[in-house]
């Protein structure tokens, strides 16, 4: 069963070098793509059923014991995670493919699109899997390298900012782990996570604090915690439609899960964390207004993206067992919905011609399954009962109200965020769906692929974003069986004892 | 723990100042030196996490006791491949901003644009789409669409 740990990382890895062989070949790399994330998405699904059976799996690369050695680690969170993450992959390249096919026709392959596609797979498995703080980094690496090509490829001249302010802010963030992982290293010795869990506890109380607000402020960057998010509605926006809704489903919620592991197993603590819950406050705040000020539909969801981050951080302000689960609970919701949200905007986008809400309407009578599909991840991220998005929530607060007053008071600002949330969906409803129907515009640049004009929609296209509304709503009809695995992860997670055991052994100090 | 020399303290706190420093400039030429610049100091820096300089790792070559930590010199070396290969992209990047727009400085943010626009109450307010119905942003198009038309017909 361990042997099968690579495999979600591996496997991508070789796809990619496959679609850049075979890149004249444009069926080789669609069945590669669909194939390689196909295989991963059971190996995640394994990994989840075993690890809750028996605990964290550990595969030690290269036969190197920990801490000597790079170690995998799969433990309830990280694979329901990449569960989670690699069917919104599928489900992204599937509406990507028949994006391409209808755009470019059935024979253009594309020598980097594919590539980096899977190359960005083989990052993110590799940042849910990794049980070592510097392959954490090169796994950041690796997913941020892919985003930089992907959110770049074929850029026109009015877009190109949108993509060095994303790059130069990446940048940033990743020499500053770099420095992290350095200062972290000179301070124990050591680099492997579970090892780590001992010894940085030992340390001067100061020089942990030190190092805790490091990874703070890197894993925040690339999170977009308020106030480090203002590359995100910059950028994202400007994604061709598939390439937004991946980096809007998986990105922040790669660096989430960083932050939610790096300080439960480093800096554990036993009362709430007041700055997060600041936080917290701030981002969902500030989040869910500049939301609402928004006229152009991607920038708004964009907006909403950054919103709802704070959520899962109120969930780690908690600092309990109930308040870690119900943030797992709400990363793998949040990845499902943004990444559908972003699909739907795409669908729409390919019938107005724009993104600005005022120059269209009046769709519910052109499109009314586009109004279908729009409504229900809308109510979901909102957070309507009795969607996901409400079982979600429903755990977050289950768990502020179990909490101190602070976290009480917070809970109320959790409530006021959705409602501001849905007010801002019902703006995008309001302006897409009803009214007079307008003309579509025009596409003014040809090359451009993020306003593709008013192009034919393959139904598979459709399906794909049908087929990611099914795994939100299965996540509410699972609702039980899912929280009872994320209360048994964020358990674990604030023990640390079943990690630190399964990786460095028994004889844990 | 591990301690640093003074001298070397100090290069990489210069590094870091500098590269911090470059990073904040419009030109992206600039912000390509800062950024290798910190990631020299950020390199350095792992380096010396080290500890002091030793005996090469190598068993029979010297007593275990006089090792240099081999740790940090892998993991170095893995940092400077990786900032090695971003540098490279970011010059492409630079590039492809030099044919595309004739400069390689970063544009001034489209919503700061509006609300400078908004405070100047001559200049009629278009609550559209920063890239429609926005006239600042249609002359600039304008623009942008014949240095663009080079790169179009560029085979990709």
């Amino acid at each position: 069963m361990n042997a099968l740990l690579p495999l979600p990382v591996l496997l991508p890895m070789l796809g990619a070098a496959l679609s850049i062989v075979g890149s004249r070949f444009a069926a080789l790399q669609r069945i590669v793509g669909i194939v390689v994330l196909v295989a991963v998405a059971v190996l995640a699904g394994v990994l989840l059923v075993a690890a809750d059976q028996q605990g964290p799996l550990v595969a030690e690369m290269g036969g190197w014991p920990a801490p000597v050695g790079i170690a995998l680690v799969a433990d309830r969170l990280s694979a329901l995670l990449l569960l989670v993450s690699t069917l919104v992959t599928l489900a992204v390249l599937v509406y990507a493919i028949d994006q391409r096919i209808a755009d470019y026709g059935r024979a253009t392959a594309s020598t980097t699109f594919h590539p980096m596609y899977l190359m960005l797979c083989a990052g993110v498995s590799l940042a849910y899997l990794t049980g070592d703080l510097f392959t954490l980094f090169v796994a950041f690496e690796l997913m941020l390298t892919a985003s930089y090509v992907l959110i770049t490829r074929r850029t026109g001249a009015n877009r190109i900012r949108a993509g060095m302010t994303y790059v130069t802010v990446s940048l940033l963030s990743s020499l500053l782990f770099l420095t992290a992982v350095a200062l972290v290293y000179a301070a124990t010795g050591t680099v492997n996570l579970a090892d780590l869990a001992g010894r940085v506890g030992e340390l001067p109380r100061g020089l942990q604090t030190v190092l805790g607000m490091m990874l703070l402020v890197v894993f925040g960057i690339k999170a977009a915690i308020v106030p480090m998010h203002s590359w995100l509605p910059d950028s994202y926006p400007n994604a061709p439609g598939p390439v937004a809704a991946l980096f809007a489903g998986l990105l922040t919620k790669v660096s989430f899960y960083a932050l939610l592991r790096t300080q439960t197993l480093l800096f554990p603590r036993d009362e709430p964390w007041t700055l997060m819950l600041v936080l917290s406050v701030v981002t969902m705040l500030v989040g869910v207004l500049g939301a609402l000020a928004q006229n152009d539909l991607n920038r708004l969801l964009s907006f909403l993206l950054v919103s709802h981050i704070g959520f899962l951080l109120y969930g780690l302000a908690v600092f309990d067992a109930a308040g870690v689960s119900g943030a797992a609970l709400y990363a793998a919701h949040h990845i499902t919905v943004l990444a559908t949200l972003f699909l739907v905007s795409g669908l729409i986008t390919r019938r107005t011609g724009t993104v600005a809400l005022d120059r269209m309407g009046g769709l519910l009578r052109t499109a009314p399954g586009l109004a279908v599909l729009f409504a229900i991840p809308a109510l979901t991220l909102a957070g309507v009962p009795p969607t996901a998005g409400f079982v979600a929530k429903l755990a977050l607060l289950q768990a502020g109200a179990g909490s101190g007053v602070a976290e009480q008071a917070v809970a109320g600002v959790v409530v006021v965020a959705s409602l501001l949330t849905l007010y801002a969906l019902v703006r995008v409803w309001v302006g897409v769906f009803w009214g007079e129907p307008q003309p579509p515009v025009a596409d003014v640049d040809p090359t451009d692929e993020v306003l593709v004009g008013t192009a034919r929609t393959p139904v598979p296209m459709y399906a794909a974003t049908a087929g990611l509304i099914a795994a939100s709503l299965a996540i509410a009809v699972f609702a039980g069986p899912l929280a009872g695995m994320t209360s048994r992860a964020g358990v674990d997670l604030l023990d640390r004892e079943p990690y630190r055991v399964a990786v460095l052994g028994g004889g844990a100090p | 723990m591990t301690t640093v020399n003074l001298v070397m303290a100090t290069t990489v706190g210069v590094l870091y100042g500098t590269g911090f420093t470059l990073l904040l400039s419009r030109s992206l030429m600039r912000v390509l030196i800062g950024v290798v610049v910190l990631g020299h100091g950020t390199n350095l820096l792992l380096q010396l996490a080290g500890g002091p300089p030793a005996r090469p790792p190598i068993l029979g070559v010297a007593p275990p006791e006089q090792f240099a930590d081999p740790l940090p010199q892998a993991l170095a070396l893995t940092a400077i491949v990786i900032t090695f290969a971003l540098t490279t992209f970011l010059l492409a990047l630079g590039y492809r901003s030099f044919v595309l727009v004739g400069h390689d400085e970063v544009q001034d943010d489209v919503e700061d644009r509006r609300i400078a626009r908004q405070k100047a109450p001559s200049a009629p307010l278009e609550d559209g789409a920063p890239h429609e119905g926005d006239p600042l942003a249609d002359v600039e198009r304008a623009d942008d669409e014949v240095e663009a038309e080079a790169w179009r017909e560029a085979p990709r």
